[in-house]
């Protein structure tokens, strides 16, 4: 098992390191000099030798990859071209809203697609089943910034339901203490930011959850369809065992390991599609952020965000793979 | 020996469909629902996109008229009209022709160097370059293309490189290719132990043509797939860089550009943001199942899956 654990973290070296040269090149990849460009083509010739300066491009690339990895490894992400801020003290309180943002999603997809995906294995051909693959195949065919819009559409300006964007309503008092607002709101037993909170990440995350859901929905069927041939299945149901029993016992936990894989993967996708339902909602997360760093030009937010987000995708790829010998116990033997 | 060698040689062409197989391939295809809807949708999209210019005639320097902006659908201008007053439903019938051409070369990007990275190292995996085996090395290379979420890496590179559609449909074709090279890979490690692959060897077949008539044909099934079902992603993929205003530069049709700009009449004009969006869906609803399709004529493995 544990060397397994270990086989599995050295192997990421290699990745780790190709993950952030290709972050360092990114801003190389720039059309011309990347502090003429940061700058806007109106800079005067004194500002950018300043910049090229300061971002050290005076120097040979392999020197300024040395830097570059060496502030990273010190949690150093650099600053924000607009305002000099610091890109980690920003990121500390941007974070917490995509997690929440994401990790809502996640629950979602689960809550509602693999039940769903297990139903449909059981009555296959059924109208259940029928209906939720046409459903999960317009989902994955859905643009969701174009379903976010929609749904403010029906929800926020229609039905005055929900409300349209931002994380909370102003007028509500709220003491931010870790950024999670709803953990902030749940400690601090502030039920009315709690319940506004809620309220706010309700069609965001939903919206979102769309990227996994119907993957999840999909894979669950099709995997349950294979297990429910196989002959232990047969056998329990032949020991008289109740259906429940032989879906959950039997079935479902054989059924795990691939769909535990995908959602590990589905992470990915989430944070891909943060970046649009953050746009969409006005929610006041990393995607949000690095959209108007884009539009400003602030490059090395978008560096920043796309290096966390990399780390944090190839950090939960690897507790899937480690969970994998908890879920079969035959992984860690071979 | 030769005559041997003609007639060893001969699995290998014959699994490329011959006239009667291609006809068959298509009625097996048409006798899926699925595939039915998506083929019938494709068809409805490629015959707007070509006839377009016949259809809707259309100059992009005077199309716009202010006195016209935001006007409601009616019988002059079925879905209304944009906020520069143009015609919705024009701009959407030539977005076709943008869609249809990033989903294809993207996937003509993505699919020929992803096949040629599999068959090289699903070919040559052994082969050492500098102690390490060439098969560690490309899949390195792909884990680390893999090691970044969905389309963020997409999003940054045309972001720091600057809008464009050309742009688009190049990054997110490149950044498809480790789904491309993974199948390949795995295809050619099972077909490469095949006996017409092995026969062909014996009879001192050449590295290329082992790898290019009887490798490769025998792997296209799943890539066929890969491919179809890339082109929902890629037009998918496009339509959120043109929304978050990376992808086409205006005035091109692009839908999500188009989605990105009527954003802000939601309240006012929703068909704006409806159509668009719902034409975006109904393209890669259809090659999404079409590739469920393919996937269950070309792949009876994979069935249900």
């Amino acid at each position: 098992m544990s060397t397994f654990i270990i086989r599995r973290i050295v192997g990421l070296i290699p990745v780790l390191f190709g993950v952030s040269l290709v972050v360092f090149l990114l801003l190389r990849l720039t059309p011309g000099d990347p502090a003429t460009v940061m700058l806007g083509e109106r800079a005067t010739p004194e500002s950018v030798a300043r910049l090229r300066l300061e971002m050290g491009l005076d120097r040979p690339l392999w020197q300024q990859y040395l830097d570059f990895l060496g502030r990273t490894v010190h949690g150093d992400l650099g600053r924000s071209i607009i305002n000099n801020d610091r890109i980690s003290d920003e990121l500390g309180a941007r974070f917490p809203a995509t997690a929440e943002l994401v990790f809502f999603a996640m629950i979602w997809g689960l809550l509602i697609g693999i039940p769903a995906g297990i139903i449909s294995a059981l009555r296959r051909n059924s109208i259940f089943d029928v209906a939720s693959m046409m459903v999960s195949l317009l989902g994955v065919s859905i643009p969701i910034f174009w379903l976010g819009l929609m749904m403010i559409y029906l929800f926020a300006v229609w039905l005055r339901w929900l409300p349209p964007s931002g994380q909370i309503s102003l007028e509500i008092p709220f003491q931010r203490v870790t950024n999670y607002y709803l953990v902030d709101s749940l400690l601090a037993g502030n039920w009315a930011a709690f319940k506004s909170v809620a309220q706010h990440l309700l069609l965001p995350s939903l919206v979102l959850s769309t990227v996994t859901m119907p993957i999840l929905a999909r894979l669950t069927r099709s995997t349950m369809l294979e297990v429910l041939h196989q002959d232990y299945v047969r056998t329990a149901r032949a020991k008289g065992l109740a259906q429940r029993v032989v879906i959950a016992r039997h079935a479902l936990r054989n059924a795990l390991l691939p769909i535990v894989t995908v959602v590990g993967l589905q992470i990915g996708g989430l944070l891909g599609g943060a970046i649009l339902t953050e746009t969409i909602f006005a929610w006041p997360g990393m995607g949000l952020w690095m959209y108007q760093a884009i539009l400003q030009r602030d490059y090395p937010i978008v560096q920043a965000g796309v290096m966390v987000a990399a780390l944090i995708f190839v950090a939960v790829n690897l507790l899937v793979d480690l969970s994998y010998s908890l879920l079969d116990p035959r992984i860690s033997r071979t | 020996m030769a005559v041997l060698q003609e007639r060893l040689k001969l699995p290998a062409p014959a699994i490329r469909p011959a006239q009667g197989q291609w006809r068959d391939l298509l009625s097996r295809l048409w006798s899926s629902a699925g595939a039915r809807i998506g083929l019938v949708i494709l068809v409805c999209f490629v015959f707007l996109a070509l006839l377009a210019p016949v259809l809707l005639p259309y100059n992009p320097a005077t199309d716009s008229n202010l006195a016209q902006r935001l006007l409601p659908p009616s019988t002059l201008h079925p879905l209304g009209t944009d906020d520069l007053g143009r015609d919705e439903l024009r701009r959407l019938v030539y977005g076709a022709r943008i869609s249809l051409r990033i989903g294809l070369v993207a996937v003509l990007i993505g699919a020929s160097l992803g096949t040629t990275l599999g068959l090289i190292t699903g070919y040559w995996g052994k082969v050492k370059v500098f102690g390490l085996t060439l098969d560690a090395i490309i899949m390195r290379f792909i884990d680390i293309m893999l090691a970044f979420p969905g389309i963020l890496l997409a999003i940054a590179i045309v972001a720091v490189l600057g809008p464009g559609l050309n742009k688009t449909m190049v990054v997110i074709g490149f950044l498809s290719t480790p789904g491309y090279a993974r199948v390949m890979r795995s295809m050619v490690l099972s077909v490469s132990t095949r006996d017409y692959v092995l026969a062909g060897r014996t009879l001192g077949a050449s590295d290329r043509r082992l790898m290019l008539r009887h490798i490769l044909p025998n792997c296209l099934s799943p890539l066929i797939v890969q491919a179809t079902l890339g082109v929902a992603d890629a037009i998918l993929a496009a339509a959120g860089l043109g929304f978050l205003g990376l992808g086409a530069v205006p005035p091109t049709p692009e839908w999500g550009t188009m989605i990105s700009d009527s954003a802000k009449y939601l309240t006012t004009a929703p068909y704006l943001i409806f159509f668009p969006g719902l034409a975006v869906m109904l393209t890669v609803l259809a090659f999404n199942l079409l590739g469920d399709g393919l996937r269950d004529v070309l792949d009876p493995q994979l069935r249900s899956r």
